[in-house]
């Protein structure tokens, strides 16, 4: 069985998605019946690296990648992930790629289905063969015995926990007899901790028969119990090739997060130590992935706090739920008083601003100018920006003043455009970002919650955004919560950061903090 | 100094390409085909004045429908394709108003103010429908039309209006499919103020009330209700997360809309002198929709300019073919020609959603 070129090497892998360089220089290789566990935060560049490995077309769309990839020895070149399955490569993704009104057995061997020629397709063709269903039953029990796992082969996908979903594509997998290579991509995101348990089982099980796992989590301890050897990743750079037995949690963490600049974060000033301004009490958001599950949380007048987390543990949906996009429960006071949830209005009306990580679908009126984008909040909620007309029965538009406030966001915020007018789809990701900061500046706020600020935007217009929203705490006193998945960004601009892990919060550390720490919190709990 | 010239040609024509691309190539089309047809029309005897009358008289009857179309579009519910459950509360208010003794100039204001309710409780319904299935709203809209027709096709007939002039001679019940409103309303506004040069005659109060009610929307649009009308439109879930009731917007755009409707049949039907009624408000919704996008409106953005210019084209074509077919090969195509336009037109709006000209 010593083969003497490894199963899978990958060389000098290099990927960048519009001058962005998201992969740089990868190297890896993976023997048969190997377990590797690739670990590392969010946009760290695990997704496209497997996305690479197997084929899917958008790498290609994007300008392909340098380097090789080789499969025993020999370079292979992906164009499709049919090549890549042709090559026993299998992958199990997120989502879920299942048929809902199709039994498991159905769904296993989906379109590889073992057929029998009857009289009319003797006549007409292979499309007319029907279905060897005892055949069928028979691969399908093979491909979940194999997995080690039971679920049962005649139930309806629909009918299903989510677990049994994931082991139902699991086996589908294994059911394809030349996989050599199977690719998880978070698998136990979704399973309760027995069925999690058992999914680990059967990886063991697969390594045995000589498959290759590549397993991607964020749960390190089951990379720990499962894996021959641990790569981290982080800003797409290989940051370790270790062997699982020679490492620990807290030294993975602090390879995830640790930067290499090792400074302390905000050094400008002591946390505030002044009164509770908001406080949140047993919050939940039906978020779809993003479930606040039990929130708890003080926020001081005049912090900048974080909220931070890897992605899916809940952290986007607490000020989504509490401006009312989502449906929430619980209590939240504000200067002592309770704001209603589940209506935006009320929120706005208690000087509370949000600007959403959802830029395009929430935070900017795509069609309209800058002027209508900049403005129209402050107008709805506030009635500002408007002439009384006829005693106040008619509420007419002020271009004037809306023109003079756009100006004004245009200038401090360094927008750039070519005039007021011009429509916001128009403009970069950076400047649309900018136009909803000015939007939420406009509804001249005494709260202010901004999600994702810097998500998908350059390094310049980060710096910008952020120092916006630093002034705007530090000249007029108004609290900010921001949520970031970019811990570094957080520990930059931040008094205090609170990290969010299984719906919950894991813990409030001053940003002042090694991020170990923070990494610590991250993976306590994640569900 | 020659480059400096050669760069502003380029930019001239530059410019000048970008303004037809934004007119758009089906309106470019028609506009030129009307234009074609005035050319052509006192070659085939047809006077020219007699023509730009007829054009002007027909967008008299229908501007007001249209306008019908842009609270809804603005609103983000689409084109009004049930534009027929406005008509029908506009034939309520004009059958009540005649069964009820009212003449002159007074029957179509009490025609407006019988149908303003009716208008109100079909347009709340109507709407409150639209909400239940948001982004089918076309479709459905236009299910709602054909049904609210049907059923008033067995009201017309059961309802207990005796008025001799409206009713089936034989039985003294039930309402015919179609009446003169001479004694009524017929021209009441077309008379107003009407002026008389030669062969063109202008119906001076027809076009002073559409223009009248296309003030009062334009300004509508720019009041705090109305800005916040056009953003549910543009984006339903950033005018949510700036707290506006998108549902309470929606309806009042479907209500608003619905109003014009009724308001608009009363309209036409004093320019055209009769009342149509049981299936004819079927074949109302589709003109007028073609209308507004020939205007360059499409399925969510629509302004008053494309209310103006759209009928303008759509009714001088209808009116224009017949007229130089006939002259020139004995022939009507117009109604094929308008069936082909009107349906190519929605077809073609639908398909190239939010590109609209402001």
């Amino acid at each position: 069985m010593s083969n003497q070129a490894p199963l899978l090497e990958m060389k000098n892998i290099k990927k960048s998605f519009f001058g962005n360089q998201v992969l740089e220089d990868i190297n890896l290789t993976l023997g048969e019946g190997e377990v590797l566990g690739l670990v590392g935060e969010n946009g760290a560049g695990k997704s496209t690296l497997m996305k690479l490995l197997f084929g899917m077309t958008e790498i290609r769309d994007t300008g392909g990648y340098e380097g090789d990839v080789l499969i025993n020895g020999e370079k292979v070149s992906f164009n499709s992930p049919f090549d890549a399955l042709a090559a026993g490569i299998g992958m199990v993704h997120q989502e879920f790629s299942l048929i809902p009104g199709f039994t498991a057995t159905e769904n296993i061997l989906l379109n590889r289905e073992p057929q029998r020629k009857s009289v009319a397709s003797e006549i007409f063709g292979d499309r007319l063969d029907t279905l060897d269903r005892k055949e069928m039953d028979r691969r399908a029990e093979d491909a979940i015995e194999k997995m080690g796992v039971h679920i049962e082969g005649d139930m309806v996908i629909s009918d299903m926990p989510v677990g049994h979903k994931q082991f139902t594509e699991i086996a589908r997998e294994l059911s394809k007899e030349q996989l050599r290579l199977l690719i998880l991509d978070e698998p136990t995101a979704v399973l309760t901790e027995r069925e999690a348990q058992a999914l680990l089982d059967s990886i063991r099980g697969m390594s045995k028969r000589g498959i290759a796992v590549i397993f991607i989590t964020h749960r390190l301890q089951e990379i720990l119990d499962v894996c021959d050897k641990i790569v981290v990743m982080r800003d797409g750079v290989l940051i370790k090739d270790v062997p699982a037995a020679e490492t620990s949690i807290p030294e993975i963490t602090r390879w995830m997060v640790g930067r290499n600049v090792s400074g302390a974060g905000n050094a400008h000033r002591e946390p505030p130590e002044t009164p509770t301004v908001m406080s949140i009490r047993r919050l939940w958001v039906d978020m779809p992935g993003e479930t606040v599950r039990d929130v708890n949380l003080e926020v001081r007048q005049g912090e900048i706090l974080g909220i931070g987390g890897l992605a899916g543990q809940g952290k986007l949906g607490i000020p989504n739920g509490i401006m009312g996009l989502y449906p929430a429960g619980g209590t939240v006071t504000l200067d002592g008083q309770e704001i209603p949830l589940n209506n935006p209005r009320k929120c706005l009306d208690c000087q509370l601003a949000f600007v959403s990580e959802h830029r395009r679908g929430v935070g900017l009126l795509m069609d309209e100018s800058l002027e209508w984008n900049v403005a129209f909040p402050a107008m709805q909620v506030h009635d500002r920006f408007l002439k009384p007309l006829l005693g106040g029965l008619i509420k007419w538009r002020d271009e004037k003043a809306i023109r003079e406030v756009t100006d004004r966001y245009i200038e401090e915020l360094q927008i750039k455009c070519t005039s007021t007018k011009q429509k916001a789809k128009e403009l970069s990701g950076g400047n649309q970002q900018k136009v909803c900061l000015a939007k939420a500046f406009a509804l001249e706020p005494k709260f202010l919650f901004v999600s994702e600020p810097t998500r998908g935007i350059d390094v310049g217009a980060k710096a910008l955004v952020m120092e916006a929203l630093e002034k705007l705490n530090r000249e007029s006193g108004i609290t900010i919560v921001m949520i970031s998945s970019e811990l570094e960004e957080l520990r930059q601009i931040c008094d205090r950061i609170a990290i969010v892990s299984g719906g919950r919060i894991a813990g409030i550390l001053p940003a002042t903090e090694p991020s170990e720490a923070f990494g610590e919190l991250m993976v306590s709990s994640v569900v | 100094m020659s480059e400096y010239i050669n760069e502003s040609n380029r930019t001239l024509l530059d410019r000048v390409k970008g303004k037809l691309k934004e007119f758009g190539l089906p309106r470019l089309i028609i506009t030129a085909f009307l234009l074609l047809m005035f050319i052509i029309a006192p070659f085939t005897g047809a006077n020219f004045w007699t023509q730009i009358t007829n054009v002007i008289n027909r967008f008299s009857w229908n501007a007001v429908l249209v306008l019908a179309m842009v609270p809804m579009v603005h609103s983000g519910c689409g084109l009004n394709f049930g534009l027929p459950v406005g008509i029908i509360a506009g034939l309520l208010g004009a059958t009540l108003s005649i069964e009820w003794g009212f003449t002159g100039p007074m029957s179509f204001v009490m025609a407006i103010l019988i149908a303003t309710p009716f208008a109100l409780v079909f347009g709340l319904a109507y709407g409150w429908l639209l909400n239940k299935i948001k982004g089918g709203e076309m479709m459905i809209a236009t299910y709602v039309g054909f049904s609210v027709v049907s059923f008033f096709c067995m009201m017309w007939l059961v309802l207990p209006y005796k008025k001799p002039d409206m009713a089936w001679g034989f039985e003294g019940t039930g309402l015919r499919t179609t009446f003169p409103i001479d004694k009524y309303y017929g021209g009441v506004l077309a008379n107003f103020l009407r002026i008389q040069i030669g062969r063109l005659v202008i119906p001076t109060g027809a076009l002073l009330f559409f223009a009248l009610l296309a003030l009062a929307m334009w300004a509508f649009l720019h009041t705090k209700t109305g800005t916040a009308m056009t953003a549910v439109g543009s984006n339903a879930t950033f005018a949510r997360a700036a707290g506006i009731n998108v549902d309470r917007i929606r309806m009042l755009s479907v209500v608003m809309s619905t109003w014009l409707a009724a308001v608009g049949i009363l309209v036409y039907e004093q320019g055209f002198g009769f009342v149509q009624l049981y299936n004819a408000p079927f074949y109302m919704a589709l003109p007028a929709v073609s209308a507004i996008l020939i205007g360059g409106a499409s399925a969510n953005k629509a302004s008053i300019t494309n209310v103006i210019i759209g009928t303008i084209l759509f009714q001088g074509m209808v009116t224009m073919t017949p007229t130089v077919m006939n002259g020139l090969i004995n022939l009507d195509i117009s109604e094929v020609l308008r069936v082909i336009v009107s349906n190519g037109m929605i077809l073609y709006a639908l398909t190239r959603k939010s590109e609209a000209v402001r």
